[in-house]
């Protein structure tokens, strides 16, 4: 196609040859890169908007019924939580070391390294996920007909706990999701396709990891630390 | 989002390679990344769900014209559980209502006005290759495409399709049988799609703009689309999450859209409870009046192009218009509780949403002034999409200010739930919305195939469709003002003060059965162009914006050498030039 030639030309003009990823209907790298990024930080308002409705419902009950989510706050485990909380900080940092050692043009390994530490944080965050799920379960504070209170209120913590795993459920399908995408950006970078001249898809991947731990910042105060002071 | 593309696909040599050889008929023709094929695709789909919700309405038209009568031949074919001897059940009349909305909005208008135009004229315009993502793009078909499967297959299900209407409020919807689960799954793969096709839009309009082509140099179509992007984008999620929160109602035992102590048949409720239902109405509402403006921005974007065109004059206040627009956008995402007056919401949240709601009809105003100034002093040319453009004027005008009273609390209240209410909706939508699709259909179809549609037929389309879109949509006014509420089964006949204007049912409905036949032309006329329509070449309605400056039909890539944009989009009868238009692909 002469269009295809034209764009050709222009990525050979700037950068004397042809970059092997550059897809065809992009005029050079830096239009590619641009145009990648923008659809990702697109795609994150669109998560924000979503977790917003979310958190407008949490908002609208919780303003209904404070007491309420008050004690039903407490029976999560804290400690739990709060360790989760730290394993996320620190998977952003190997992330962030992930896509800045692509940047820099480091090693393969490296980059597998990092992206591969990634992925066992997160992993880790699921598993104590799942420990506290299967907490939930154990003392029938699942809501549904099997729901049990033995509190002051039992309609508020049953509202509270349908809240926790719509809101805690919909995070951790976002972290799996995150985990597929960092297994195809680890068997990428194994195979050498990122280096200082290329590395979008390993930065955008960074910036969908960052949003979703940051969701959860905002989840365990909401959630685990009300009323607790 | 971007990486499944940058990363799956070959090397672009290869890529590049891979444009001269032929692609099999899956690669071309289903599963394309090519954002006109997916373009055509969305369109076709589209058209046949706007067939096919539209003989949904047939049905019911039947009843509220007839009730109780047996429908001859059709009744039998639906079978005893739906229509037993021919005559329809409540249920299968909520079902076809519920699925009726539901499919023209999300399954119908907006695949063809974003997913149809957008896709296929957008990239054209602006003079791209193609979408910045064309994977993304083909997902979004695709799950749109199981979107519309989902919605299809809930009519088999036991206990039928969706019965809550289209707006599914809470907590009939939640009580509601398994048809409503499929309607929340299809709601979710629709919602999806659009996203995907918003992030699409947004930064294929930002990144692949041709050379020269500034924001302000935008054809007012791509503007539309544009501001229609960020409507999806932001509108959208959040009934995606309420979409998720009913789901959980109904089958993970959640409560929350179910008040405490309800009482069904005569029994209280086992369930939790202590949800609000006016939360689902909240959420609903915070996507679904963006999306009146999803309906009908592309709708004015189209209708602006060709009545710059066949005017042969610039848009009169295309600075205005723009401006306009981003201010629509910006208001509509503030008045969505105007649907709400009737919740008991209070005086001081009634007072905040109508005062927005009646600032926001003033852009409105504004665009379909300066359109209706833009004909002052033309030498009009008469064409079928020029019909059409003419005619999306006044029913738009119609449809826009009998909404003023519904916008307002106090005169609301009354005509809430009247059919007042769907007149005015569908004047917008049907003869507004669909008549500015027909019109580009009618203008783009020489782009798509190489080949004009019959102006003959066309004009009988058009003639016979203004005239029973009225027949249908007018008597609805009179019925609602006499105060006639809508969703009734038998169309009001069970009521004496609705007794003087029930005759208005019989004209209505068969102003619908008429205004079928008269589609015939339209369906005969496009499959009849596409091999046998009149060639033209690459710009037959001497147009100026960039999408004429492509062979017709653009081959892969669009353009044969990458256009650049030297001027404004509408410059025609310039004083001195040679011809009466100037191309904006020119130098």
């Amino acid at each position: 196609m002469a269009a295809d030639g034209h764009a050709r030309v222009a990525a050979e003009g700037a950068h004397g040859v042809r970059h092997p990823r550059l897809q065809h209907h992009f005029d050079d790298m830096e239009q590619q890169a641009e145009a990648s990024t923008l659809g990702m930080w697109v795609f994150l308002v669109t998560e924000i908007m979503f977790f917003g409705g979310l958190f407008m419902a949490y908002l609208v009950y919780r303003t209904q019924m404070p007491d309420a989510f008050r004690e039903a706050s407490h029976h999560l485990d804290i400690t739990l939580g709060a360790t989760n909380t730290v394993i996320l900080i620190v998977s952003s940092l190997t992330m962030a070391l992930a896509v800045r050692s692509a940047q820099t043009g480091q090693p393969a390994k490296t980059q597998v390294g990092w992206l591969v530490a990634t992925m066992v944080f997160g992993a880790a965050f699921l598993g104590i996920k799942a420990i506290e799920y299967t907490e939930k379960f154990r003392d029938h504070i699942v809501p549904g007909p099997f729901f049990e209170w033995h509190g002051t209120y039992p309609r508020g913590a049953e509202m509270f706990y349908s809240l926790y795993f719509a809101m805690t459920g919909l995070h951790a399908l976002h972290m799996v999701v995150g985990l597929g995408i960092m297994t195809v950006m680890a068997s990428l970078a194994w195979r050498g396709r990122f280096d200082d001249t290329y590395y979008t898809p390993i930065e955008v991947s960074g910036l969908y990891w960052h949003f979703v731990d940051i969701v959860w910042i905002f989840l365990f105060p909401l959630l685990y630390l009300i009323g607790r002071h | 989002m971007s990486q499944p593309g940058a990363v799956v696909v070959p090397a672009s040599h290869d890529a590049h390679e891979a444009h001269h050889e032929e692609l099999g008929f899956w690669r071309k023709y289903v599963f394309s990344v090519d954002h006109k094929v997916i373009g055509i695709q969305y369109a076709i789909t589209g058209l046949l769900f706007l067939l096919f919700g539209f003989s949904l309405m047939m049905l019911m038209r039947w009843q509220l014209a007839y009730p109780g009568a047996a429908l001859p031949l059709l009744g039998r074919i639906l079978g005893e559980a739906r229509m037993p001897g021919g005559t329809m059940l409540p249920d299968f009349y909520n079902e076809l209502g519920a699925m009726h909305g539901t499919i023209m909005v999300f399954l119908g208008v907006v695949p063809l006005a974003v997913g149809g135009f957008g896709n296929f004229v957008l990239p054209l315009q602006i003079g791209a290759p193609d979408m910045a993502f064309p994977r993304l793009n083909m997902l979004s078909y695709w799950a749109f495409f199981l979107g519309g499967v989902t919605m299809l297959a809930s009519f088999l299900v036991p206990g039928g399709a969706a019965q809550s209407g289209w707006t599914s409020y809470a907590p009939l919807s939640v009580l509601a049988g398994a048809g409503q689960t499929m309607w929340l799954i299809g709601m979710v793969f629709l919602i999806t799609s659009s996203l995907f096709g918003a992030i699409n839009f947004i930064t294929t309009t930002i990144q692949l703009r041709a050379k020269g082509l500034t924001f302000m140099r935008f054809p007012f179509f791509v503007w539309a689309q544009f501001v229609t992007a960020f409507l999806l984008l932001l509108a959208f999620p959040p009934l995606e999450a309420a979409a998720v929160l009913q789901l959980m109602d109904r089958l993970a035992g959640t409560s929350f859209f179910l008040p405490s102590g309800l009482v069904v048949s005569g029994q209280v409720l086992t369930v939790a409870g202590g949800g609000n239902p006016i939360l689902w109405q909240h959420l609903f509402w915070f996507l679904a009046h963006p999306e009146v403006y999803v309906l009908i921005l592309p709708a004015m974007g189209i209708v602006a192009e060709i009545i710059a065109n066949n005017t042969r004059k610039p848009l009169w206040g295309y600075r205005s218009m723009v401006y306009s627009l981003i201010f629509l956008g910006f208001m509509s995402f503030i008045v969505w509780a105007h649907h709400m007056f009737m919740t008991g919401m209070g005086t001081a949240m009634a007072a905040f949403f109508q005062t927005t709601t009646m600032i926001i009809s003033i852009p409105s105003v504004v665009i379909l002034t300066a359109l209706i100034i833009s004909l002052w002093g033309g030498s009009i040319r008469f064409n079928t999409p020029m019909l059409f453009a003419l005619g999306f004027l006044p029913m738009f005008g119609i449809g826009g200010l009998t909404g003023l009273p519904l916008g307002l609390n106090v005169a609301d209240i009354p005509l809430h739930d009247t059919y007042y209410v769907i007149g005015h909706f569908h004047y917008v939508v049907a003869p507004g919305t669909i008549f500015a699709l027909f019109a580009g259909i009618y203008y783009w179809f020489p782009k798509a195939t190489g080949r004009r549609m019959n102006e003959t037929l066309g004009k009988i389309h058009f003639l016979g469709s203004f005239v029973c879109m009225n027949v249908v949509f007018m008597p609805m006014f009179l019925m609602g003002l006499a105060g006639v509420s809508r969703r009734l089964y038998d169309g009001g006949a069970t009521y004496a003060f609705a007794q003087p204007v029930l005759h208005l049912n019989v004209v209505s409905s068969w102003g619908a059965w008429i205004l079928a036949i008269f589609q015939i032309p339209f369906i005969f006329n496009f499959f009849w162009s596409i091999w046998k329509g009149e060639k033209t070449e690459e710009n037959p309605w001497q147009a100026t914006t960039i999408e004429w400056a492509s062979p017709s039909p653009p081959p892969h890539g669009n353009f044969l050498a990458a256009p650049e944009a030297y001027r404004g989009p509408y410059e025609y009868s310039v004083p001195g030039a040679a011809k009466d238009f100037v191309p904006q692909y020119e130098a």
